[in-house]
């Protein structure tokens, strides 16, 4: 089937402004009647669900956390992107929506990009009133840096904490709301099962994880805002309980998953250093400003102490191999070229899987105080972790799983192929492409929550009658009869393997096979040996514990099901996109100096995925992507 | 090296509590204490026992989840560390650890290590905001704000929300946090608006869920893993007389 992205057409530069108009409009007396449920309390859902509920809207919004404000945009460090150009230096709304476009290796839908980039400073304007406290210069003005390649200044940003202090803005709007009566929260529970009726989004049945009950809950609309799956690699750089399971859940009833291969790999994290590990540390690659990347020219200099590495003896590969970008190259770029420096054996570190990241030359130019004054919270977390002391010895770096661009497939009003279900921030797939750049997220994520969702959702519910259908219909009993018995399922295997054995099982085989290169031979190798791991899970997984209390291994096995299913349209995504793009590098599709090749004859397209069950091939559908505004052209960093 | 470790185990919040004793017999200097705990479940899932339950997400010491007491000091008393960056190294081989949940009447136990912070969350909902609309407001750079105000008001909203200032408080207090976020926003020309009403809102909201008064203790900047200072628990008093007048 070929899809409908929804697109305005005619001009771009008016394109929001026109679809705002033609949406319609919700009677203001008629807003509490309609109740919105909203699956997530990040930057996305935080910021859509108080902004529904000033807008009046009856607000139900669920986290698994025990609060709406640890959800895991609070990690993100580095800063979020607008087009203000307050410094001057050439920045515009079209260029930031140009970047994005080409940032994202041209697979991204332009209107969509256009809007992300028109709104971004109504962003930047509201998270000041909300009192966010962004780092300001001496004469009392908002201070930029340039981040992640951009060749302007357009990130703003409050210490190493960006994504906490923007989400702590939305959590104070959100709780406002909360305290004003339009929005009720429910934390500690977690989605488990969308309920569609007639074939509309109508409620989601949800656990709550502290005394086990299943709830059903029904709304007008189903917001899923639920952040991003690459935990499906196990480890990386998100935290232990995000997952896919709210997302699978949506795709399970019928919702298309669009680009799963798309998934970043992000070039500054801390290391791996030992079996037991839980997580990767990612290290802000607003570093990259700062440091130089190299590894030794040399082999057999691998194992001295960096200190004993003459000058001559360095290869800053970045810098020589993209002389105009250099330490600044995408992340795409600068992850690969580091696996490439590992796989020929020059790495450094524990496994030799590892890059220095060298500041010392930007402390002789600047000094410590200065670097100190950027980034002091980063050596100071990078010291905690390794032991090392970044100012005396470089950092050591190796690539990790950080976002993803795939997501739920969504048209241009943020609407699923489920009627009536909204897919916001990285659970959608909308406007990244291949590659997201950097500080790109958490401007999406409020974009879509705070300007976005308010004025798509009410086309919606404009053509709907409130409460039309509650939890009387049998569709909810249905569904939380069938979360109950896969939680008995769960319960009785007792087989001998843990759930997080057997998370780590699939995500070494998803890092090796599906990590930062990919062939059709390591795909059908890990689509051949996902289902044995799926059937050793249903078959000896062992969960203690019981269903009625607080249980992380049951919500962990449980998130670990979803994965195994999900892993493999993942991979089937990745071996139909016969192309390397963005963060999807198939080594078939390089140039002889090993730099991607894009094919945009055969695969210019968003890939929608139907779920069609495990094991089975999935359908896809495509929606072929025009651009009309940025020439296709052949993403060169060098 | 090898620890024992005490650790408090409650199967639901109105089931009686006790120490336990396990052995961890081979940890890892670079692990971190959560992963030396992840290790001991290990052990226990293939024993068939329950697992010790405790609240952790993105072990990065930002998301304010994780919360243990540990040898008596909430996050374990390293400088500015939460308990999930706190790494194994700091322990001798042969050491006996505590580890016992946040305790305060506030906080709920749900099990095991794993508490009910929702009062804190209330404190927000009281007043914790600045009532604006979304749209409709000015332009980021319209006020300008010197660079120390917003220092300061950064310096106030390092704070995680993890409460481990109310654990660490003989009264149950929950000043710091509540001082925390008044001034954050009493400093701001955005905040400033609604100073009086926020203070008083927060404060009353704070003692109706029992929690207690700040007697100068100070315990609170001592466990707080991200050093807000008691400053701003002064800065709250002043804008609580502020008020008065
Ligand atoms: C370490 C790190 C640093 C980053 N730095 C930057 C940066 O500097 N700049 C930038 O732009 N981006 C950055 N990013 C990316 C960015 O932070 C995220 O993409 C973005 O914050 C995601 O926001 P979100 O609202 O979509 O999801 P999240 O913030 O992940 O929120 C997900 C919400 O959904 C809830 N949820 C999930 N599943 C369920 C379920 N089944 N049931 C109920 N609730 C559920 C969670 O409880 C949570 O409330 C970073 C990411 C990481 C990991
Ligand atoms: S787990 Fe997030 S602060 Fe410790």
């Amino acid at each position: 089937m070929i899809l409908d992205g929804k697109c305005p057409s005619g001009p771009i530069e008016t394109s929001w402004d026109r679809a705002r108009f033609e949406n319609k409009l919700v009677n203001p007396s008629n807003k509490r009647k309609y109740k919105i449920l909203c699956v997530g309390t990040g930057l996305a859902g935080g910021a859509a669900a108080a902004s529904l509920g000033e807008l009046g809207y009856s607000v139900h919004a669920f986290c698994y956390q025990d609060s709406a404000r640890r959800a895991h945009s609070i990690a993100a460090q580095g800063g979020i992107n607008a087009a203000k150009n307050y410094p001057n230096d050439g920045d515009s709304i079209y260029r930031l929506f140009y970047d994005t476009v080409k940032g994202g290796d041209f697979r991204a839908r332009e209107a969509d990009v256009w809007r992300l980039a028109q709104v971004s400073n109504n962003i930047i304007d509201q998270c000041v009133a909300q009192g966010v406290p962004f780092a300001r210069d001496y004469a009392g003005y908002l201070d930029n840096r340039s981040f992640g390649g951009a060749q302007v200044s357009r990130t703003f940003y409050a210490r190493g904490q960006t994504g906490q202090q923007l989400l702590l803005g939305a959590y104070s709007a959100l709780s406002r709301q909360i305290k004003a009566g339009t929005v009720k929260l429910f934390p500690r529970r977690e989605m488990l099962d969308l309920v569609v009726v007639d074939g509309e989004a109508k409620g989601i049945t949800v656990r709550n994880l502290c005394n086990g009950e299943i709830e059903s809950h029904w709304g007008d609309a189903v917001i899923i805002a639920s952040g991003g799956y690459v935990n499906v690699f196990y480890l990386s750089t998100n935290a232990m309980g995000c997952s896919v399971t709210a997302q699978w859940r949506a795709a399970k009833k019928g919702a298309y998953f669009a680009n799963p291969c798309f998934t970043q790999i992000h070039p500054t994290c801390i290391p791996q250093h030992g079996e037991h590990q839980s997580k990767l540390t990612l290290m802000s690659e607003s570093l990259r400003n700062d440091g130089r990347c190299w590894v030794p020219k040399k082999a057999e200099n691998c194992e001295k102490p960096a200190g004993e590495i003459a000058e001559d003896d360095r290869d800053y590969y970045l810098e020589r191999k993209y002389p105009s970008f250099g330490n600044l190259a995408p992340r795409d770029i600068a992850s690969r070229a580091a696996k490439e420096q590992c796989d020929d054996e020059r790495g450094v570190g524990p496994g030799k899987r590892g890059v220095y990241l060298d500041f010392e030359d930007s402390i002789n130019r600047l000094g410590e105080g200065t670097i100190a004054g950027r980034y002091g919270n980063l050596f100071e977390m990078y010291e905690k972790i390794t032991d090392e002391n970044g100012y005396k010895q470089p950092m050591r770096i190796y690539p990790a799983p950080h976002y993803a661009m795939g997501g739920l497939w969504v048209d241009y009003n943020c609407m699923s192929n489920i009627p009536g279900l909204f897919v916001l921030g990285e659970a959608n797939f909308s406007v990244h492409g291949a590659n997201r750049l950097g500080a790109s997220a958490l401007m999406q994520g409020l974009a879509d929550g705070y300007f976005v969702i308010p004025y798509t959702i009410a086309g919606y519910l404009a053509q709907t009658k409130p409460g039309a259908v509650t939890t009387d219909a049998p569709e909810f009993k249905e569904s939380a009869e069938s979360v109950k018995g896969e939680m008995d399922k769960l319960l009785s295997i007792n087989g001998t393997k843990s759930p997080s054995a057997l998370h780590r099982k699939l995500g070494s085989l998803m890092w090796e096979n599906v990590g930062m290169a990919r062939s059709e031979e390591s795909l059908k190798d890990a689509l051949a040996k996902i289902p044995a791991i799926r059937d050793e899970f249903w078959s000896d997984l062992k969960v203690v514990g019981s269903g009625e209390v607080f249980n992380n291994q049951l919500e962990q096995a449980w998130r670990l099901a979803d994965f195994l299913e999900f892993a493999e349209v993942l991979c089937h995504d990745a071996l139909n996109r016969e192309e390397s793009c963005g963060g999807h590098f198939r080594t078939e599709h390089q140039t002889d100096d090993g730099e991607a090749m894009r094919d945009d004859e055969n695969f210019c397209y968003a890939a929608a995925w139907e779920f069609k069950g495990a094991g089975n091939t999935p359908e896809l559908h495509k929606e072929p992507l025009k651009f009309e505004n940025v020439k296709l052209a052949v993403r060169s960093y060098k | 090296m090898k620890l024992t470790l005490h650790v408090w185990r409650q199967n639901g919040p109105d089931e009686e509590g006790r120490l336990e004793t396990y052995d961890a017999p081979a940890v890892s200097p670079d692990q971190s204490f959560l992963e030396m705990l992840d290790d001991i479940n290990e052990v226990l899932v293939t024993e068939g026992k329950d697992t010790i339950a405790f609240d952790h997400d993105c072990r990065e010491g930002i998301c304010g989840m994780c919360s243990q007491v540990i040898d008596g000091v909430p996050h374990g008393g390293m400088d500015r560390t939460t308990v999930c960056q706190l790494h194994m190294r700091v322990f001798n081989d042969g050491d006996e650890v505590f580890i016992e949940p946040w305790k305060a009447k506030a906080f709920p136990i749900v099990k095991d290590l794993v508490v009910d912070r929702g009062a804190l969350d209330t404190i927000i909902q009281a007043g914790g905001y600045t009532s604006c609309h979304t749209g409709g407001v000015a332009d980021g750079n319209a006020l300008p704000i010197g660079n120390p105000t917003a220092e300061y008001a950064m310096d106030a909203a390092e704070c995680i929300g993890c409460g481990a200032c109310v654990a660490s408080c003989p009264n149950s207090s929950a000043m710091l946090f509540t001082g925390a976020k008044v001034a954050q926003l009493a400093v701001l020309p955005q905040g400033e608006v609604e100073a009086k009403r926020r203070v008083n809102m927060m404060l009353e909201a704070g003692k109706e869920l029992g929690l207690g008064n700040c007697t100068n203790h100070y315990e609170c900047q001592a466990s707080c893993p991200k050093g807000v200072d008691v400053k701003f628990i002064a800065k709250l008093n002043r804008e609580y007389i502020k008020a008065l007048l």
